[in-house]
């Protein structure tokens, strides 16, 4: 935390021989200023991530998977309620206003087909012991969603990767009706992201798609969208 | 001599591991899931000896009467009989989709696990299951992730019906009753595993008049895990 010290500091202390010919004498004296000079500001150190996630269903689409690296708290967790900025990121895959909450972040390009990986890269300054939290949409979904919720990196030395597999989660704010009119992902290309909200009102783990294969009759989906936990892989390794 | 100490060393551990402690925790569970509820939870400390149910075996008859109609009589008979520290309804009924309750639990001596119950609506003898997890006896906070189970007791059929232990249907409390439909014809028969076993899940139909199945499969499927516990050590 060198960066945020004070940035000025008593750094010289002259001691001026100082003649004073005014004097009518030969005293010699001394005086003593101080001045401030700017303290040296340490170049920041890049702390650097490289996230890669895969994707392990038969056919979801995920999302450009936001990554967010930030100080405290969580950007979303079950039983919450969820943010404008999550909803997005679920209703339609949309990560431009989530990737604005933490301290440093990173969104993929693209969405990532079921079998495909994309590798995400984030950067931070001097910050070592960050929480990183990622999000990302099963597209032909009404609201699935899917990462990690605000995981400690601190422990995480150059080199390492972790290793871990998310579930999917249902952000609770559109019902799943798997409809043309509301499933955004190509198999119905419907309606994204909708400011309503119509669905229990908090995060939870999702109960997973109906399909009009296994009995919702109004379902654009069918069992090729069908999935069960894990979703993603995702590979944290610290690269600098 | 130095492998003789390895030896010795690795002796006291185990005996240490066995080694009984009383604890001061508290045990708070949460429904994850996006639309069941949770009937009153038990979480029961007792020996390690001792178990609620066992996948691959037969339920007792004091599980049946929890996972069919989520009554805590049968548990507790249970746990007086084998010496538990219990903790019972702590959510003081229904718990949510979603929702938290918590509850401290000062546990004996040789109560060294941890097992955690209560059934899942709508089901006919569906519950959330921890079963002997050892209480860690190291100060913290640790998190389990926990499953659905079927009691292998009573007929899937996903009708309303009856919590009466051998009685078919599913009990229906009122936060469920204007939920679920009506004049369902019945999803499943008798259990091909009658021994306690991962839940297969609800199938469900898309009307609330008629179809197979009372629930909605919209609303009222799940995917594992279905329930977090989480336990403070101090």
């Amino acid at each position: 935390m060198q960066y945020l010290a004070k940035h000025y500091k008593k750094a010289l202390v002259l001691t001026l021989p100082f003649l004073l010919a005014a004097c009518g004498d030969d005293d010699t004296r001394e005086v003593i200023v101080e001045v401030e000079v700017p303290a040296e500001i340490p170049d920041p150190v890049p702390v650097s991530y490289d996230v890669t996630v895969t994707n392990l269903t038969n056919g979801q689409p995920v999302s450009p998977p936001a990554v967010v690296l930030h100080s405290e708290g969580t950007l979303w967790e079950v039983g919450a309620v969820a943010s404008v900025e999550l909803e997005r990121i679920a209703e339609v895959g949309d990560s431009a206003d989530f990737l604005m909450l933490g301290d440093a972040s990173a969104g993929g390009v693209g969405p990532i087909t079921p079998g495909d990986s994309q590798t995400i890269s984030v950067t931070i300054d001097d910050i070592t012991d960050a929480n990183l939290t990622i999000a990302a949409m099963l597209g032909n979904t009404n609201d699935a969603f899917t990462g990690i919720n605000s995981w400690s990196l601190a422990n995480l030395e150059v080199g390492a990767t972790y290793t871990t597999v998310s579930p999917a989660y249902d952000a609770g704010t559109e019902a799943n009706t798997e409809s043309a009119a509301t499933v955004p992902g190509p198999a119905a290309n419907g309606e994204g992201f909708s400011p309503s909200r119509d669905d229990t009102g908090f995060i939870s783990m999702h109960p997973g798609v109906v399909s009009s294969d296994d009995g919702l009759s109004t379902s654009a989906l069918t069992v090729e969208h069908k999935f069960d936990n894990p979703v993603i892989r995702i590979q944290i390794t610290r690269t600098e | 001599m130095k492998r003789f100490n390895k030896i010795s060393a690795a002796a006291l551990l185990a005996f240490a591991s066995q080694q009984s402690f009383a604890a001061d925790i508290t045990v708070e569970i949460q429904n994850l899931t996006h639309g069941l509820y949770f009937t009153p939870i038990a979480a029961v400390a007792h020996t390690a000896d001792a178990s609620l149910f066992e996948v691959g075996e037969a339920a007792s008859t004091e599980l049946q009467m929890m996972a069919e109609g989520g009554s805590l009589d049968g548990i507790a008979t249970i746990g007086s009989a084998i010496g538990a520290d219990v903790i019972a309804n702590p959510a003081g009924g229904l718990l949510a989709p979603t929702m938290s309750t918590s509850a401290d639990l000062m546990t004996a001596d040789d109560n060294v696990v941890l097992s955690v119950v209560a059934m899942i609506l709508p089901s006919n003898d569906g519950f959330i299951g921890l079963d002997n997890w050892e209480i860690p006896t190291e100060a913290g906070t640790y998190t389990v992730f926990i499953n659905a189970y079927d009691a292998g007791t009573e007929a899937n059929d996903e009708l309303r019906g009856s919590g009466e232990p051998g009685m078919a249907g599913m009990p229906v409390p009122p936060p469920l009753d204007p939920l679920l439909g009506n004049g369902g014809t019945g999803v499943a028969g008798a259990d091909t595993n009658t021994t306690v076993h991962i839940h297969r899940g609800n199938i469900g139909d898309d009307s609330l008049t008629e179809g197979a199945s009372d629930v909605d499969n919209a609303v009222h499927r799940w995917l594992n895990p279905v329930a977090k516990v989480t336990v403070t050590v101090r």
